[in-house]
């Protein structure tokens, strides 16, 4: 067991996996969101749903948390590991000769993404925590549109929510058709799922966008 | 053709080392890369320095030996070919090349352009081979029925010649192409089934226990291979390795 955890094909598994999962719930994330430009009612009602019932709330959410926490810890881990494995940079050395800016990159766009979890959770996540379990209001299920649409006033906000999501789009693009790779899925049905892929990378950060500027121009 | 080379430089494995420039004239496009770097030696040894030190044998792209980072290259601007294939009409008159060694902390400087490659044996030591029966009594290995597929996929696994240009290439110098081409050549075929569980787990081990790098799925060893290995390769011993885990 132990040498599982030191491998590094198992760490890259793991790191795969987790990738896989909060691409899953981003898509679920996404769902919930664009519902509130298409109707406040069922915005309300699945934002209601998704902060009281019980199995999100004490299952999925520290489920979640630590998948986020794994990610990018291991990222980080991976990351020092491979600077080491190269103890002397070439003087010359031509990446963009062979790989993608997005795949030699995913450090830094990882690490936008990361900036932008802890603005997030400061906007959103924090106040609900407040809000539920520090000032104990009685819950309000039409309090959710508001709120969103809220935070979506400050053009400052918005400009990093739009920032945030460009790099979110470059991590996907390569994370999510590299962490199939990674599980050990390649085979000729594997190029379709990458255009799959590449289109879910950039339909979601860009459906994130619009929901961020609708609201934003919407209550000009 | 008249070019400047500016070429790592390092007396020892202790030395700092540097790049030092060479100005170099009358190099004809039909020359080999590994021909022009003689012509610049028998200067050096004329002019009573130190030629440069750099790898080679075959000099016709089989056994491996040669390797250099030309201009940012392992193997220099063009596909599929190793140094000695690649030609100096590859370049114009009047170009500056950097030449420098394979650089990964696997991969220690020995003099020069010279790296030591011994961690590739070690791997290849450590489980890529087949037991075979020598009491007399041996199986003729086309008596096995094998797949056209397995057969194929797996001679294109052992096409490797392990010059160490994936590890070269890869920002993160990692050895992962190289390790799942030579686990995927016997994984694909009958005689390689009875030690796959252990084969992979040693391989990938001593892959790790040499200080390369992880693999971030970039694509850049697969481009830069002189051999076309492809990345399959890698997802196939990621599967492997899964697999012979969960079996203890």
């Amino acid at each position: 067991m132990g040498g599982l955890i030191k491998s590094s094909v198992a760490k890259k598994f793991a790191m795969a996996l987790s990738g896989l999962f909060l691409v899953l719930f981003l898509g679920q994330h996404f769902t919930i969101n664009f519902s509130s430009v298409i109707s406040p009612d069922t915005f309300n009602e699945w934002s209601h749903f998704m902060g009281t019932n019980i199995l999100v709330q004490a299952v999925l959410q520290p489920v979640l948390i630590f998948g986020v926490v794994f990610h990018f810890v291991m990222g980080i881990v991976l990351e020092i590991h491979n600077r080491k494995a190269r103890a002397i940079n070439y003087v010359s050395y031509k990446g963009n000769r062979n790989s993608s800016w997005m795949s030699r990159n995913m450090i830094y766009s990882g690490l936008v993404v990361l900036a932008f979890l802890g603005l997030h959770f400061y906007d959103f996540w924090v106040p609900e925590l407040v809000h539920k379990y520090i000032e104990g209001h009685p819950e309000d299920a039409g309090r959710y549109y508001g709120e969103l649409v809220e935070k979506f006033q400050d053009p400052i906000r918005v400009i990093l929510y739009v920032v945030s999501f460009i790099f979110l789009m470059l991590h996907l693009l390569h994370g999510f058709s590299s962490s199939f790779q990674s599980v050990g899925w390649n085979n000729k049905y594997a190029k379709g799922l990458r255009g799959f892929t590449v289109a879910y990378a950039i339909i979601i950060p860009l459906g994130f966008i619009f929901i961020a500027l609708y609201h934003y121009i919407n209550n000009l | 053709m008249k070019l400047t080379l500016k070429i790592w430089r390092q007396e020892n494995a202790n030395d700092k080392g540097k790049m030092v420039t060479y100005p170099i004239d009358g190099i004809e496009g039909d020359m080999s890369f590994l021909e022009m770097l003689d012509v610049l030696n028998e200067e050096l040894i004329n002019k009573g320095e130190d030629p440069v030190e750099f790898d080679h044998d075959c000099r016709e792209g089989i056994c491996g030996a040669c390797s250099l980072q030309i201009n940012g290259e392992p193997h220099g601007p063009d596909r599929l070919v190793t140094t000695c294939q690649l030609h100096m009409r590859s370049f114009n008159d009047g170009d500056t090349i950097v030449i420098e060694p394979f650089r990964a902390k696997a991969f220690p400087v020995v003099k020069d352009l010279i790296v030591d490659r011994g961690a590739f044996d070690r791997i290849q030591q450590a489980g890529g081979y087949v037991s075979v029966n020598t009491s007399g009594n041996t199986i003729d290995a086309n008596s096995i029925p094998v797949n056209k597929h397995d057969a194929d996929e797996s001679f294109n696994a052992a096409t490797c010649i392990g010059c160490g240009a994936c590890v070269a290439a890869c920002k993160n110098a990692s050895a992962m192409l190289f390790t799942s081409a030579k686990v995927s050549q016997y994984a694909l075929l009958p005689q390689g089934k009875i030690e796959a569980t252990e084969r992979v787990q040693n391989m990938v081990r001593q892959m790790d226990l040499e200080g390369f790098g992880n693999c971030s799925n970039t694509g850049a060893c697969e481009i830069e291979c002189p051999k076309g290995i492809s990345l399959e390769n890698i997802a196939r011993m990621n599967r492997e390795y899964m697999s012979a885990t969960s079996k203890g």
